[in-house]
C-alpha cells in the first residue's frame, strides 16, 4: 500500500455525556449558545428599525411588545447574551493570537468573563430597562 | 500528535471546505470590529429603552447613529451568518438538508441586511 492510501490515525472525538461539566467546558458551549441567541436579535434589531421606519401607529404595536414585562426580559437576556458572547469573544482572541492557554490562565480569564458579563448585565438592567 | 491530515490533504494544504482559512480570518475580523460597535450599540439601547417613535427616529438620523448602526447591523450579519454556517454544519447531518439550510440563512441574512439599510436611509433622509 503507497503512503497515500494509508489510512489516517484520526483521534475520534470524546463523549460529552461522561464528563463532569467545568467552567471551561459550560463557557465553551454558552459562546456557542449566546451566538445563536444573538444572531436571533440582530433579526428583532433589524425589524426595530424597520418598524421605526414606518409610521407611528405601526411602530407603537411593535413598541407594545417591548415596552411589556415579557420584552423587557427578552432585551435584558439579549443584552446577557451580548455582553458574555463580547467578553468570551475576546477571551477567544487572545488564545487566537496565542496567550492564555496555561490551565491556570484558561481558569482565571474565564472567571474574568463571568465576572464582566454578569456586571455589565446587571448595570443594563438597573440603569435602563429598570427590571430590578 | 498524530497528523489528522491525508498525505495528499496536507500537499494541497487547503483544509476540508477548501476555503477554512479564509473563513476563520473572516470570523476574526468581523469579531474585532464589532468589539467597540456592541459597546457602543449596547450604551445606546439602554439609553433609549423606552423612548418613543419621535426620539428613536431622531436618535436613528444623526450621521453617527446612521453610520454606527449600519455598521452594526452588516457587520453583526455578516459574522452572524458565518457563525452560523459552522453551527449549521455541526448539527446537520445529511448533505442537501445542510447545503440548504446555509443557502436559506445567507439568503435571509442579505434580505435584513439590505432591509435595514432602507430603513435606516429613509429615517436619516426622510420618507
Ligand atoms: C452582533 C453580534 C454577534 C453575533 C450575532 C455573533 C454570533 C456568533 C455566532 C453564531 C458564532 C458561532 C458560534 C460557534 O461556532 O460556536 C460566533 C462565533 C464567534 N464570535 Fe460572535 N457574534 C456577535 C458578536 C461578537 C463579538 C462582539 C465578538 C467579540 C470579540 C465575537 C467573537 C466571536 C468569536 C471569536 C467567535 C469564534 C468562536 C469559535 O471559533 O469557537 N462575536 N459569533
Amino acid at each position: 500500500m503507497s503512503a497515500a492510501h494509508r489510512p489516517v490515525n484520526r483521534p475520534l472525538s470524546p463523549h460529552l455525556q461522561i464528563y463532569k461539566p467545568q467552567l471551561t467546558s459550560v463557557l465553551s458551549i454558552l459562546h456557542r449558545a449566546t451566538g445563536i441567541a444573538l444572531s436571533v436579535g440582530v433579526l428583532y434589531l433589524v425589524a426595530w428599525v424597520v418598524f421605526a421606519s414606518a409610521s407611528a401607529s405601526t411602530y407603537a404595536s411593535f413598541q407594545g411588545f417591548n415596552a411589556s414585562i415579557l420584552g423587557r426580559i427578552c432585551l435584558g437576556g439579549w443584552l446577557f447574551c451580548l455582553y458574555y458572547h463580547l467578553a468570551n469573544g475576546i477571551r477567544h482572541l487572545f488564545w487566537d493570537a496565542g496567550y492564555g492557554f496555561d490551565l491556570k490562565d484558561a481558569y482565571r480569564s474565564g472567571w474574568l468573563v463571568v465576572a464582566v458579563s454578569l456586571i455589565a448585565t446587571a448595570l443594563s438592567w438597573v440603569v435602563g430597562l429598570r427590571l430590578v | 500528535m498524530s497528523d489528522l491530515r491525508s498525505p495528499l490533504a496536507r500537499a494541497r494544504g487547503l483544509g476540508s471546505a477548501h476555503d477554512g482559512l479564509h473563513h476563520w480570518w473572516a470570523q476574526r475580523v468581523t469579531a474585532v470590529a464589532l468589539v467597540p460597535l456592541v459597546v457602543w450599540f449596547a450604551v445606546s439601547l439602554v439609553m433609549l429603552s423606552g423612548a418613543e417613535y419621535g426620539a428613536v427616529r431622531a436618535w436613528i438620523s444623526s450621521s453617527l447613529a446612521m453610520v454606527l448602526l449600519t455598521l452594526t447591523i452588516v457587520v453583526g450579519l455578516h459574522h452572524a451568518q458565518l457563525g452560523m454556517q459552522v453551527v449549521i454544519e455541526d448539527y446537520v447531518a445529511r448533505d442537501g438538508l445542510k447545503l440548504a439550510c446555509i443557502v436559506a440563512m445567507r439568503f435571509l441574512a442579505v434580505v435584513a441586511g439590505l432591509g435595514a439599510i432602507v430603513a435606516i436611509l429613509r429615517i436619516g433622509f426622510g420618507g
